[in-house]
């Protein structure tokens, strides 16, 4: 048993032995703010692939242009949840939710949206695209601890993790408080 | 030599000016928090302050030449400016956040002179809080020398 897998997994890796770990896909374009969630991931023993930005992350989920116009299942690693920056240049964390959502392959896995900036209608946006949290930065050790629990549920739960932060707010959008 | 003793004292009577001047917030303290939730990764920290120099002095020669333009791209310049707050407010380096914030404001008004001071601004605050948290890991490398644990803040 390869107990000494690295943390982090560059695609085309051959995974030899099942790593039980819950895997993330951290998607942010800055370093530091990539480096601090795949901490805080790692410190609640799961396992963190990162990517700089939601193109990359889509060629990661196997949704890269290569693999669109053929048959083949892509190798690539099994992602368990996607935590994705709102603010990207090019394709935000927005539109990367929408392109998870509208593919047959991967709109089963949850994605949670975080963001420096607290703006009710962005939020809104999002839980409507299908998101199933959203965070505001910078995300608490407990935050990931309760996310983590959440990740092996095998089919998609419509609704939210109810962490608890953007509830309330999302409740008064709604007019129900 | 001074003892480990009165090193962790130096330390904390520091750490605790940095924060009490404003030159650092809870940010900070909840990344040290992190780093102390994995003990296979002792320069986690340092680390990111790293990556944070790195990034700060690339933005800041960019918006250097950008306002040396004949035509200043406002909007491009505003961008870098966000970029940078949340490259501070990410490691906690709260004086120069709150100078970004400024500079925010001069760059949606296209105030040229506004936007020259707040350059400078920022490459003073920048030069300090560099100074700062590179003395603050000497410290923490040299309690770890003399055999003793870096305290934790509260």
């Amino acid at each position: 048993m390869d107990s000494s897998s690295s943390v982090n997994r560059t695609v085309g890796m051959k995974e030899e032995v099942e790593d039980e770990r819950p895997h993330v896909l951290v998607v942010d374009d800055s370093l530091i703010d990539r480096k601090i969630m795949e901490k805080l991931f790692t410190n609640s023993a799961c396992k963190v692939t990162t990517a700089d930005s939601g193109q990359k992350a889509l060629e990661l989920l196997g949704q890269g242009e290569e693999y669109k116009h053929t048959n083949i299942n892509h190798q690539g690693p099994k992602i368990n949840l996607v935590v994705t920056d709102y603010c990207m240049p090019g394709m935000t964390g927005y539109d990367l939710l929408k392109k998870v959502k509208e593919s047959s392959d991967i709109k089963e896995i949850p994605v949670i949206v975080v963001s420096s900036e607290n703006v009710p209608t962005r939020i809104e946006k999002c839980l409507e695209e299908g998101a199933q949290e959203f965070i505001l930065k910078p995300l608490k050790q407990s935050d990931v601890k309760k996310l983590r629990c959440h990740m092996h549920f095998t089919q998609s739960i419509k609704g939210r993790f109810c962490i608890g932060r953007y509830w309330d707010s999302w409740r008064q959008i709604r007019g129900e408080m | 030599m001074a003892s480990v003793t009165q090193l962790k004292r130096q330390y904390i009577e520091y750490t605790t000016s940095l924060y009490h001047e404003g030159y650092l917030n809870d940010q900070f303290m909840y990344l040290q928090k992190l780093q102390s939730g994995d003990d296979s990764d002792p320069d986690f920290v340092s680390g990111l302050a790293s990556v944070f120099f790195k990034e700060s002095e690339k933005i800041l020669n960019i918006l250097a030449t950008a306002f040396q333009q004949k035509i200043v791209d406002y909007n491009q310049a505003a961008d870098d400016v966000h970029l940078f707050r949340g490259c501070s407010s990410n490691v906690g380096a709260q004086r120069l956040m709150s100078v970004c914030l400024v500079f925010l404001n001069y760059c949606k008004e296209k105030n040229l002179n506004g936007c020259l001071w707040c350059l400078q601004q920022a490459n003073h605050e920048y030069i300090l809080i560099r100074n700062k948290l590179e003395a603050l890991f000497k410290l923490e490398q040299q309690i770890l020398q003399a055999g003793g644990s870096v305290p934790m803040m509260k």
